[in-house]
């Protein structure tokens, strides 16, 4: 049987029945499109969070007091954040460091920020001119905090782009303005660029003022609360981690690396947990609707039983008129994967369209990725082949004659 | 001769019984006969229809068609037999439903691997050659009636020039009338084209048509004579 003489049979075979062909058709494109659209929710997800944790700056080490990395996880260490264990000095001891490019020391808390009859409660974070350049800063209008600031302690603060909306109005100028952090005023010199980020992540809703500021007029001590440390490279990034806690660990006097006061995390480290625990959200999702895509494969061997069964007599003249074993069996296989296949088109297609609806009227991010669409088009493939199999296969064993004795 | 049949046996098991049903048939055909094979229900007709056609196998002796033992072929090679042999002629027809006259006439030539270029000529000369009616060519085949149905399964079972033409039972659906139309277009091929044909049927009547009539009882042949009626009849047309 030639190849065109093959697709013609089976088209002309779908034809014959178009309604029960379609609604085959229907279960298949019902599960595939649950495929595309589930993952697409998945992945969009992992993207969000991906960006945003790229947005915290590149190669990013951040050396944090306390730690996490007793033998057990979950036994319960000098709480990360409440320790003061870090203090500047440290800070400028990694900056010696050859693999660290630049060292911003932190100092946070949340504050309630009055400006001009209005307040809000937000981060406030003491820290010094190489922030911006670790970070990836950039400003909207005004300056970052400079190195002059910090020597003087001056009281000028920068804010982020929510903050600024959130006490002086959506897109004010606010150069020059006053705001009221822990009963002090500080002048505004500078609004940043828009971070994105939402919720956890928002990375706008922030006031920088600088460090030696902060330690005096607000913590009144000399620790912070992290160091941020950009490496030289991606490549230098383990080795730096490696010496910034063989450092800290000799100038906190801490012979057990288990018992270090400090935990020095990797930007990759955070991305990928971040990524694992969307990679298993994206999963669950896509297992969703690959039991859809599983039910439509039933659908298809039931439909292609029933049509081996119901044309058992044209099945006999084929074989009568010198079909052989081999052809009957790869026309009914053909038939079974016409139907996945063209499941799988549509399916694709309205999957892409309900993810791209999710994603413009629903909350959630979507990314339909050319993998998920591959791996519908192979999975309808498979699903053909192996559910058309059987019926297949059943059909090319009938025995000619009681094939045609059939009733 | 086209087919030369040699004390063919044939047995089925049914459970632990044994059950005989051809007993050892011989007999040769030669091109250009056309020969009836009758006898009652139960004498074994079919199943010898069967092994001629070379859908089935037989158990001992040996059976040669168009000079080629077959009796020993694998399933695929018997395909091939049929396909390029033999054209079937059944009693229910057996068309392609929703399927035009034309695309059921070319079926034997989709399996043959015929070039598509070529299928429209080899199939108008066959149903020419059956008498279809060419306004009638794109018609569905459930839009046609059981006269026309069984002549384009004639013209199907000529497209791809067989050998042999096997015709089980042809007139079993037909009305009398119809039947004879049937009855006189598969004369008319023996005659006027020289087509070989065997014709199984249980009715005295139907085999009088032949030039050579094989009587069957329980499994043996009781009988084979020239039908005189019919051996130098001018064909009236």
């Amino acid at each position: 049987m030639l190849l065109a003489d093959l697709f013609q049979e089976t088209s002309l075979a779908l034809t014959s029945n178009k309604v029960r062909s379609s609604l085959t058709v229907l279960g298949i494109v019902i599960g595939i499109a649950s495929v595309i659209a589930m993952i697409s929710i998945g992945q969009g997800a992992q993207k969000t969070i991906e960006s945003n944790i790229q947005a915290l700056g590149s190669n990013l080490l951040v050396v944090t007091p306390g730690s996490t990395q007793g033998s057990v996880r979950s036994v319960v260490s000098s709480g990360r954040g409440s320790a003061t264990t870090l203090t500047e000095a440290d800070a400028e001891a990694i900056t010696a460091l050859e693999l660290a490019k630049s060292v911003a020391p932190e100092l946070s808390g949340r504050h309630q920020i009055i400006a001009r009859g209005t307040n809000t409660n937000t981060s406030v974070i003491g820290t010094t001119v190489d922030y911006q350049s670790v970070r990836k800063i950039n400003m909207a209008e005004g300056s970052f905090l400079s190195d002059q600031n910090n020597k003087a302690r001056t009281k000028v603060a920068v804010l982020g782009p929510t903050t600024r909306d959130d006490l002086f109005g959506e897109g004010a100028s606010v150069i020059g303005q006053k705001i009221r952090i822990n009963k002090i005023d500080f002048t505004i010199i500078g609004v940043t660029e828009s971070r994105g980020g939402t919720g956890f992540f928002n990375q706008d809703d922030v006031i920088f003022i600088p460090l030696s500021t902060a330690q005096q007029f607000i913590s009144g001590s000399d620790y912070v609360s992290n160091i941020d440390v950009e490496a030289n490279d991606q490549t230098s990034m383990t080795a730096l981690q490696q010496q910034i806690t063989v450092l800290l660990l000799a100038r906190h006097q801490i012979k057990d690396a288990a018992q270090a006061d400090f935990t020095v995390v990797n930007q990759a480290d955070i991305a990928s947990a971040a990524s694992e625990t969307t990679q298993t959200f994206t999963l669950l999702l896509g297992a969703i609707g690959g039991i859809s895509l599983l039910v439509g494969g039933i659908g298809i061997m039931n439909m292609m039983l029933t049509t081996v069964t119901e044309r058992t007599r044209e099945i006999g003249l084929r074989k009568a008129i010198g079909a052989k074993p081999r052809e009957i069996r790869i026309q009914f296989l053909t038939e079974a994967v016409m139907l996945t296949f063209l499941g799988g088109l549509i399916g694709t297609l309205i999957g892409w369209l309900a993810s791209m609806a999710i994603g413009r009227f629903g909350s959630l991010t979507t990314d339909v990725s050319l993998n998920s669409i591959l791996l519908a088009f192979g999975v309808s493939a498979a699903i053909g082949i192996i559910f058309g199999y059987y019926p297949a296969s059943r059909a090319s064993r009938l025995n000619p004659i009681e094939a045609l004795r059939y009733e | 001769m086209i087919i030369e049949a040699n004390n063919i046996t044939k047995t089925y098991q049914i459970g632990d019984q044994v059950v005989p049903v051809l007993k050892g048939i011989s007999f040769a055909i030669a091109p250009g006969e056309f020969v009836a094979i009758t006898g009652p229900s139960g004498s074994g007709k079919s199943t010898l229809m069967h092994i001629l056609g070379a859908l089935d196998s037989l158990t001992s002796g040996s059976y040669s068609l168009d000079g080629q033992d077959i009796s020993k072929l694998s399933e695929d090679e018997l395909a091939d037999i049929r396909m390029n042999k033999i054209g079937f002629v059944f009693q229910s027809f057996n068309l392609l439903p929703r399927t035009s006259v034309l695309r059921n006439v070319m079926l034997p030539l989709i399996y043959a691997k015929v070039p598509r270029a070529e299928r429209a000529r080899g199939v108008a000369e066959a149903l020419k050659s059956a008498d279809m009616p060419e306004d009638r060519w794109d018609h569905r085949s459930n839009e046609l009636s059981g006269g026309q149905m069984q002549r384009v399964a004639i013209a199907r079972a000529l497209v791809n020039n067989p050998k042999l033409i096997m015709a089980d039972e042809p007139t079993g659906n037909l009305d009398s009338k119809t039947g004879d139309i049937v009855l006189k277009a598969f004369q008319t091929l023996n005659q006027r084209d020289g087509r070989t044909i065997v014709l199984i049927t249980h009715e005295r009547y139907v085999a009088e048509h032949a030039s050579r009539i094989i009587e069957l009882r329980d499994g043996m042949i009781v009988r084979d004579s020239l039908n005189n009626n019919n051996l130098h009849k001018p064909l009236l047309r």
